[in-house]
């Protein structure tokens, strides 16, 4: 069956056609449509408060046997390298896939890291798709050697390939793999990873490695094309797309498979051109494997590291022409939308002069005018503890003005654990924190979330209460207001809560009025 | 290299530009050609600049139009065209709202299948009726009657 999918689509149509007994993530763009279009297909899915735990929950699913697939963007590989690390030793008897969509150029993220430095760090296989019948047909393949091998695959997406619409052959459309049956085998050796089974499964890790390596170097997962011996290119990814438009006369050789590297084959494909070039977004992570192999290959010029690839910028790296690249007039920024219920509160803190510790969503837009009342935005649950930071060191009317400002999802993905320490190690000025309760998880395209009383597939859930969650902690204050009906109180609170010692909470409730619209449309309240 | 064909849409969030490029690229697709179609999710929404692109012909590479090298640009919002405009070739057509009959819109929603039906005009190698028909399987059956109408107003101006 053929039909035109984005890489994301892609991705859940091999992820059902595969077998996949459940599909566990955290919305993050360019990663959020994967999950949603696994479940409407008819896939199992659900998204866990954070990608540590959807991480874990597809970890149990795979000792049983079952294949699992976990979904996430570049930073949220991050909060879930605790558990990918370990399972890279002891790995799992069913496939287990972990996708990390990276945002090069930051389209939509706090930055650009190159997660492929995972799969080295790690030491788990990689594929690299570059269009979306690379993201089927390469993520069947993931699970397959994750099976042969027991081990955890990184499948490494960037913005490009998620969100770019190709012509994809479903080619197992009409007899997909059944689930694989569950059933869980005793085996601490393997699955108990305390020092003296770790010990083993390390090197059996790195033996395994080896194997993997040899083969990567049968040319499955491998494109070559011999054209002329003056220029040879080494590529992996979207870059490889960009490659054959600029440079069509070139010798290329495309890995799909880009941890562990075929060196045998780069070496010999080097060694049949003039030129050798690495052309790769991000960083020189190819670059410096090859080199490192002892291939002598010529890696791009630093300004390419910056920001996507594209034909013109590949066909300028090829060229080391680093004349500045012609940019138009400066589009229209986003902005917070009208009738945001976030619009108030930003007011609000704005007028108060508060410094205000940010996180990570649509409320960050509050950056900007008219608004210009966020003050600092690391990563996701910083706000609360960042602002706890600044409340310990700064003198007293300054720490008075600290407020942390964190979403709701963002707060149960890992603000939580930041109201424990507010609560432990007290600030002597106290903290408020402010947690904008909007219902939904907005900026990634209004996914559900733990707190909004829908699954996933917007089927009725358990609604996590925030309030019980920041009392149960033991915060000495914790009020609910709405801050677009009762402006004036909402500053009155606020402005009291400033002046006083205590551990406050504000959750300022008013849904999100993309998520009102969105729901109305599917007859969800 | 057999010859690219390539379309950009640009306005501002809300506008429908992506919903031109799916329409446009569900046409090209029915119509057997290769097609690639890119844009950036996430951020841009939110009333900021949108820009989608799609490629077309024998095969194609890169899903992303190289500066310089747009054949056609859809601008549904006049502040995009000078944001958009590098990715034209110097000769290359740009259609925008002053193109269409935008007294005979029945909402401002519409724009975007308007501006569709005078871009469809500049695609004489695509039949009408393969417009329609993707039109059609792009919005829900209460629209088709008024969607029709919008983009043959725009179609024939």
């Amino acid at each position: 069956m053929k039909l035109l999918a984005s890489g994301n689509e892609a991705v859940a149509m091999a992820a059902f056609d595969c077998g996949v007994t459940l599909g566990c993530g955290y919305p993050g763009t360019p990663s959020s449509e994967i999950l949603d279009e696994f479940s409407k297909l008819g896939g199992n899915a659900e998204w866990a408060p954070n990608e540590k735990c959807a991480l874990e929950v597809a970890i149990g699913t795979a000792y049983t046997g079952a294949r699992a697939l976990t979904t996430m963007k570049h930073v949220g590989l991050n909060v879930a390298a605790d558990p990918f690390f370990t399972i890279a030793y002891s790995g799992t008897p069913g496939g287990l896939v972990v996708i990390s969509a990276d945002d090069p150029g930051m389209a939509s993220s706090q930055n650009e890291q190159d997660n492929r430095r995972y799969a080295v760090a790690a030491g788990v296989p990689m594929f690299e798709p570059s269009d979306s019948q690379e993201c089927y047909d390469l993520l069947c393949e993931a699970f397959a050697l994750a099976e042969k091998f027991r081990s955890p695959v990184l499948f490494r997406m960037t913005t490009r390939v998620c969100h770019s619409q190709c012509i994809v052959d479903r080619r197992l459309a009409d007899a997909p793999l059944a689930k694989k049956p569950a059933s869980f085998t005793r085996d601490p050796k393997a699955n108990v990873m305390v020092p003296a089974f770790a010990k083993l499964a390390h090197k059996r890790l790195r033996a395994d490695l080896h194997t993997m390596q040899s083969l990567n170097e049968e040319g499955k997962y491998t494109i070559e094309k011999n054209n002329s011996s003056e220029l040879g290119i080494i590529t992996s990814g979207i870059s490889y797309q960009h490659v054959l438009d600029a440079a069509p006369e070139a010798s290329v050789l495309k890995l799909g498979m880009t941890y562990p590297l075929p060196l045998e084959t780069i070496g010999r494909f080097a060694a049949g051109v003039k030129r050798c070039l690495i052309v790769e977004e991000g960083d020189p992570m190819l670059f410096e494997q090859i080199m490192a192999a002892g291939i002598k290959v010529e890696n791009k010029l630093e300004e390419f590291r910056f920001g996507e690839l594209n034909v013109s910028r590949v066909r300028k790296l090829i060229a080391k022409d680093t004349t500045p690249e012609p940019a138009g007039a400066p589009g229209k920024p986003p902005q917070l939308c009208p009738g945001c219920p976030h619009r108030k509160t930003f007011e609000v803190l704005r007028d108060l002069g508060c410094i205000v510790s940010g996180d990570i969503g649509c409320y960050t837009l509050g950056v900007m005018p008219p608004f210009s009342a966020i003050d600092s935005c690391v990563c996701m649950g910083a706000s609360v503890t960042v602002g706890l930071g600044m409340r310990h060191s700064l003198p007293e009317n300054e720490a008075r003005k600290v407020v942390s400002v964190i979403g709701d999802s963002t707060f149960l993905h890992t603000g939580i654990n930041g109201i424990v320490e507010m609560v432990y190690n007290r600030p002597a000025t106290g903290h408020v924190v402010l947690i904008l309760d909007n219902r939904i998880t907005a900026m990634t395209g209004c996914q559900e979330n733990p707190a909004t009383g829908r699954k996933l597939d917007h089927s009725p859930a358990y609604a996590v209460s925030l309030e019980n969650i920041v009392k149960g902690i033991g915060v000495d204050n914790c009020d609910v207001i709405d801050t677009t009906l009762e402006t004036e109180k909402f500053a009155e609170l606020l402005k009291q809560r400033l002046a006083s010692n205590d551990c406050s909470v504000i959750i300022a409730r008013r849904p999100c009025i993309l998520a009102v619209a969105k729901m109305a449309k599917m007859g969800k309240n | 290299m057999s010859k690219v064909t390539n379309i950009i849409a640009a306005g501002l969030g809300g506008q429908g530009v992506l919903k031109i490029t799916d329409i446009l690229a569900d046409v090209i697709f029915s119509a057997g050609l290769d097609v690639k179609k890119s844009e950036v999710h996430g951020m841009s929404q939110r009333g900021g600049s949108v820009s989608s692109e799609v490629r077309f012909g024998e095969k194609v590479n890169s899903p992303m139009v190289p500066a310089g090298e747009g054949d056609i640009l859809v601008v549904l919002d006049d502040s995009q065209l000078d944001v958009a405009r590098p990715v034209l070739k110097d000769d290359g057509i740009v259609i925008a709202p002053a193109d269409v009959p935008t007294d005979k819109l029945a909402t401002p929603k519409a724009l975007n299948v308007m501006l569709l039906g005078a871009l469809s005009a500049k695609l004489p190698q695509f039949d009408e009726s393969l417009f329609l028909a993707a039109l059609k399987r792009a919005f829900p059956e209460k629209l088709h009657a008024a969607n029709e109408e919008m983009f043959k107003l725009g179609r024939n101006q």
